[in-house]
């Protein structure tokens, strides 16, 4: 299958406007707030759609549909045990804190509410976990479209071998997202991704309609493969019988609350998005509506996994070695499926000319919104948490809106090198789980005492950090997954445990940190010096008022918003159960 | 803050959405084969032009209201 003029012409349309959209913004964007910030003037559905887009990166949809086929529909447990519930609190309990302190970020959050030094911890190792993150990004996807082999003859016609494929994409993506954060900054990202919302709603549902239907509907697809995979929850009563290695309390403890929680609610890639809205109940409003669209994405991003699993007798390929195109084999002597071309391998099976073209554009689309995700989340925090607050306190106005500028640019060039670095894991979900558990996981824990315990000090805030991230690394170094070799899998310590599954042990990593950083923070806060009421007011739950939502009309109120989405999830695990 | 989104969603779903209704109706149609016999061009290139319209039509109410 080789690409068409129509092909050709969407991807330029699409390129087209997410530039266009970047230029319309230029003259208004001419203050550090309105680059940083978008002004603090977006509606809030907007922000909503910003808000799941940015997290809806090329590694979400080619690792869900990954672990859809590995995992079943239990994958769908990452958003309704792992994001619903964490997105209803973050709108409902944090959002007044975040918005109402008129912080300009995460970590400067910290620094209002604790110290300096809890804010320079977390905002480094933010910074680098987003040029990481959008380094991967960036080279699971130019892998992708060149293992496709889609665009090898326009490149072999220009002779350029196939490797060039590589180094053209994650060039020119990253140019084209370069451009429009630099002339628009965060609204340029947040109005864009709106943009790649909608792009990869009308990509993927013609996809999932034709799968399902060629696999015979749901009924079909039960038919085909095994029942735990079509069950979220059969299996899950102990760890030796569930499909992900993990019981129900570890789902519900790692992924459902500390993993999830400690992503959805302390995350400033999403956090972000919400911080920009117009108003107080706006930025409340802006996770409960992103949580009902992302309620209902399994059906867009783990059906694939499904759909290529059950069809024609499995379609998913073969996995080839890199270098000699030999078969790869797991320990049993079979041959090993490459998970991470499911998506792609759906789009070339069911979509003829044209359709694929909007197709491909959609899988760019969901590349691009998170990379501009990480960029505009790393240039705030670069510019505002780290140059202003130890390089150049008292510089211009201009001066900073400059800064942020170029820290785009570093940005995304440090993203690149990454992209060339990164090559090590297979699937991709489970590096970004344990880059999460290393430095989010305790991260919760910090914002959880620090927003409903007025006692919680800087000191013990800062020790909690230190000791839940190395109690992390050292339960990582010290466990290892069944099957795995020592080293970046684990137990490079020594070996202590072993785990059923890869994933079991980052959601018991996680669950330690969270503790470890819970316990300490607690324990030093209690022997340290609090800081006086007075001056926590706005920052912490008990000295706080609570925002009035009386007036507002019943869809606009948070609460019911919450109770509304977390009944339906329910409901959908009840169906799918 | 100025920019309606709905106005780019609009006119580029609509541009998307009538490119692929095009080539469904004047294109080869064997190539329908892998999409189980089915003109998808066309009939999904409808609804995205139909909701580019929509698009286009809120963004035009909004900016009616606001002058």
């Amino acid at each position: 299958m080789s690409l068409s003029w129509l092909d050709w012409l969407l991807m330029l349309v699409y390129f087209g406007f997410v530039l266009g959209v970047g230029v319309a913004l230029r003259k208004r964007t001419t203050t550090s707030a309105a680059f940083f910030q978008a002004g603090r003037a977006i509606p809030a559905w907007v922000c909503g759609l910003a808000f799941i887009s940015a997290n809806l990166g090329a590694q979400e949809i080619i690792g869900m549909a990954a672990s859809g086929a590995k995992y079943g529909i239990s994958t769908s447990h990452f958003y309704w045990v792992g994001a619903i519930p964490a997105m209803v609190f973050l709108g409902v309990f944090m959002m007044p804190f975040y918005y109402g302190s008129r912080a300009r970020s995460v970590p400067e959050y910290l620094r209002l509410r604790y110290d300096e030094k809890t804010r320079g911890f977390n905002a480094i190792s933010f910074a680098l976990m987003t040029v990481f993150s959008s380094g991967i990004s960036m080279y699971a996807m130019a892998k992708l479209l060149q293992i496709l082999h889609i665009f090898d003859a326009p490149f072999s016609a220009l002779g350029l071998g196939p490797q060039y494929i590589f180094h053209v994409c994650v060039v020119s993506s990253a140019i084209v997202v370069l451009v429009y954060v630099l002339l628009g900054g965060l609204s340029s990202a947040i109005y864009n991704e709106v943009l790649q919302f909608f792009l990869i709603v009308a990509g993927f549902v013609p996809l999932v309609y034709l799968g399902l239907r060629d696999a015979g509907g749901w009924s079909g697809i039960g038919a085909s493969v095994p029942s735990a995979l079509t069950h979220a929850w059969r299996g899950f009563g102990s760890a030796s019988t569930s499909p992900m290695g993990v019981d129900a309390l570890g789902v519900a403890m790692g992924l459902g609350f500390v993993l999830s929680f400690g992503y959805w609610c302390t995350d400033f890639l999403v956090v972000q998005r919400a911080m920009a809205a117009d108003s107080m109940t706006a930025a409340r409003r802006t996770p409960l509506i992103a949580a009902f669209p992302k309620m209902l994405f399994p059906f867009l991003v783990v059906m694939p996994g499904l759909i290529a699993l059950s069809v024609h007798g499995g379609v998913i390929p073969v996995k080839l070695h890199e270098g000699t195109g030999a078969m790869v084999l797991d320990a049993l002597g079979k041959p090993q499926l490459d998970y991470d071309l499911t998506v792609p391998t759906l789009l070339l099976r069911y979509f003829p000319t044209g359709m694929l073209g909007l197709g491909l554009t959609a899988l760019l689309a969901s590349f691009m919104s998170g990379m501009a995700g990480n960029v505009t989340a790393f240039n705030t925090v670069w510019t505002y948490d780290i140059y202003q607050a130890y390089l150049r306190p008292q510089a211009s106005d201009g001066h900073y809106l400059w800064i942020g500028r170029m820290a785009t640019v570093f940005g995304i060039a440090a993203s690149v090198l990454t992209a060339y670095v990164a090559a090590q894991f297979n699937n991709i979900m489970d590096v970004l789980q344990l880059v999460f558990a290393f430095v989010n996981a305790p991260l919760l824990a910090t914002f959880l005492l620090g927003m409903f315990w007025k006692r919680a000090t800087g000191h013990g805030a800062f020790s909690g950090l230190v000791a839940g991230t190395a109690a992390a690394a050292l339960h990582h170094g010290l466990t290892i997954p069944a099957g795995a070799v020592a080293g970046v899998k684990g137990g490079w310590l020594a070996m202590l445990s072993t785990y059923p599954s890869e994933m079991a042990q980052n959601f018991w990593t996680a669950i330690d940190a969270f503790t470890v950083c819970l316990i300490v923070t607690a324990a030093v806060s209690v022997v340290t010096k609090p800081r006086p009421d007075a001056e926590l007011a706005g920052l912490v739950y008990s000295l706080t008022g609570r925002p009035r939502d009386v007036e507002l009309a019943w869809y606009q109120r948070p609460a019911i918003l919450g109770v509304i989405v977390l009944a339906a999830t329910g409901l959908l695990n009840l169906v799918f159960f | 803050m100025g920019l309606d989104v709905r106005l780019p969603v609009g006119v580029m779903f609509a541009i998307m959405g009538a490119l692929l209704v095009g080539y469904g109706l004047l294109g080869d149609q064997a190539i329908y084969a892998r999409s189980l016999g089915i003109n998808v061009n066309l009939t999904w290139g409808g609804v995205l032009l139909a909701t580019g319209l929509i698009f286009l039509a809120l963004a035009a109410r909004g900016r009616s209201e606001n002058h």
